[in-house]
């Protein structure tokens, strides 16, 4: 049995970590409401992009550009991976880190070479130790992701794919469901593939015979796609931070309620070693008496 | 004349969303200009300020480089940053264009030049947009 000041202690210490835990997920919450209308706010942006380039690469079916080119010959594949920086946010890097070494040990048996680019410390810890080749990785930018964050890790796989140092470039997120749900998500950004205009084709019939464009079709692409990587870096980079935020709230609502539970059972313990206690001390007061009297 | 639906939007935000008269843009081919009931165009934008008139008064916006879709009579432009004139941080614009000035004048790498050069023109077209406030 524990003595009456332990058990006391042990009370006091998990009602400090709940208050640490219910603070985390106030925070995390608070968090990801920002991180939710970002979203938002993303979300006209890259309809209509997708709008446009689904649009316009109808127009210039068959003509090549190195970023829709697959390579013949598949040597070398880089996995861009995107977590968060911290923890305690219950298994969701983990989920992300092990679809991202899974993807990897599937092109490492076909006999590719893989790197990585993580964004992340979680994910850039992980790439590390599992040993595979570190292409570039961004620590502590989960916090600040702006356009510009996504511009640059796209650039890079851009530059690698366009002078053939890689053949295939994926990408792995966090997708954002919903607060209960943040699957890992695997997309293939190089070669890429253009999206088909599955919402809503350009309204009003015959409206797109007369399109104008301004430079060349053929130019006009090959501005436009590169962008479009970016914009899907950008996504992944979105949807990652709300999704870790969402899965802290949830994994910090989860421990506070264990701590309400374990206090609760502490408290049971404690007033039962307290009573246990007054009993034997009634025991040997009483007992005591009765040698006297005797 | 009508008016033409006019939004431009970035990743972060959608700066505009206005029925415009008129739409002055910066292709990369030379200015242009949009009237409602334009034929459907798609063209790539430059580094510039773009104009558009609400109720008969103009209004400037920084565009630095992106896209104009015109089609039924709604214009999107797709910009990697834009702001309107009023909120155009002149004291950042005039850093960002000493500190690209400095960068051309050390000049150690081409790659590294084309982006200050990119860099300084988008600082001076922020100022100049800003002056005219």
């Amino acid at each position: 049995m524990p003595s009456l000041k332990d058990v006391k202690m042990k009370i006091v210490g998990v009602g400090k970590t709940k208050q640490i835990t219910k603070a985390m997920n106030m925070v995390a919450s608070a968090k990801l409401r920002g991180a939710q209308s970002r979203i938002e706010r993303f979300r006209p942006y890259a309809a209509k992009y997708r709008q446009v380039l689904a649009e316009l690469s109808r127009k210039v079916e068959g003509s090549a550009h190195p970023l829709l080119a697959e390579h013949e010959e598949k040597k070398n594949c880089a996995i861009v991976m995107v977590t968060s920086d911290r923890g305690l946010c219950g298994s969701f890097n983990g989920n992300i880190i092990g679809q991202g070494l899974k993807l990897a040990k599937e092109k490492t048996d076909v006999g590719m070479t893989v790197s990585f680019a993580c964004v992340g410390r979680k994910g850039r810890d992980a790439a590390r130790k599992s040993g595979y080749d570190m292409l570039t990785s961004y620590g502590d930018r989960m916090g600040s992701i702006d356009f510009a964050l996504a511009s640059s890790v796209a650039q890079e796989v851009i530059h690698g794919y366009e002078t053939l140092v890689y053949d295939e470039v994926w990408l792995i997120y966090g997708e954002f469901v919903s607060m209960g749900q943040q699957p890992p998500r695997c997309l293939c950004l190089l070669p890429l593939k253009t999206p088909e205009a599955e919402e809503e084709p350009m309204k009003s019939g015959g409206a797109h015979c007369e399109y104008l464009y301004e430079p060349k079709e053929e130019k006009l692409l090959a501005e436009l796609l590169p962008r479009y990587v970016k914009v899907q870096v950008y996504r992944g980079l979105l949807d990652t931070s709300a999704s870790e935020h969402a899965a802290r709230t949830a994994a910090m609502d989860n421990a506070t309620r264990n701590c309400n539970e374990m206090i609760t059972a502490l408290t049971l313990l404690y007033n039962k070693t307290r009573q246990a206690s007054i009993t034997s001390e009634l025991i040997d007061i009483v007992g005591g008496a009765e040698a006297l009297n005797g | 004349m009508g008016t033409l639906q006019l939004e431009v939007v970035t990743p972060d935000k959608t700066v505009v969303s206005a029925e415009a008269e008129m739409v002055v843009c910066p292709g990369v081919e030379g200015e242009f200009g949009v009237l409602p009931q334009h034929v459907s165009l798609l063209s790539a934008l430059k580094i510039g300020s773009m104009s558009y008139r609400v109720n008969g008064k103009d209004e400037k916006v920084f565009i630095s480089g992106g896209f104009a879709d015109v089609n039924n009579n709604v214009m999107t432009v797709l910009a990697e940053s834009a702001e309107q004139a009023s909120d155009i941080d002149a004291a950042r614009a005039q850093a960002a264009r000493d500190r690209a000035e400095r960068r051309l004048a050390a000049r150690d790498e081409a790659v590294e030049a084309t982006r200050a050069e990119a860099a300084l023109q988008r600082a001076i077209m922020r100022l100049n947009i800003a002056g005219l406030r």
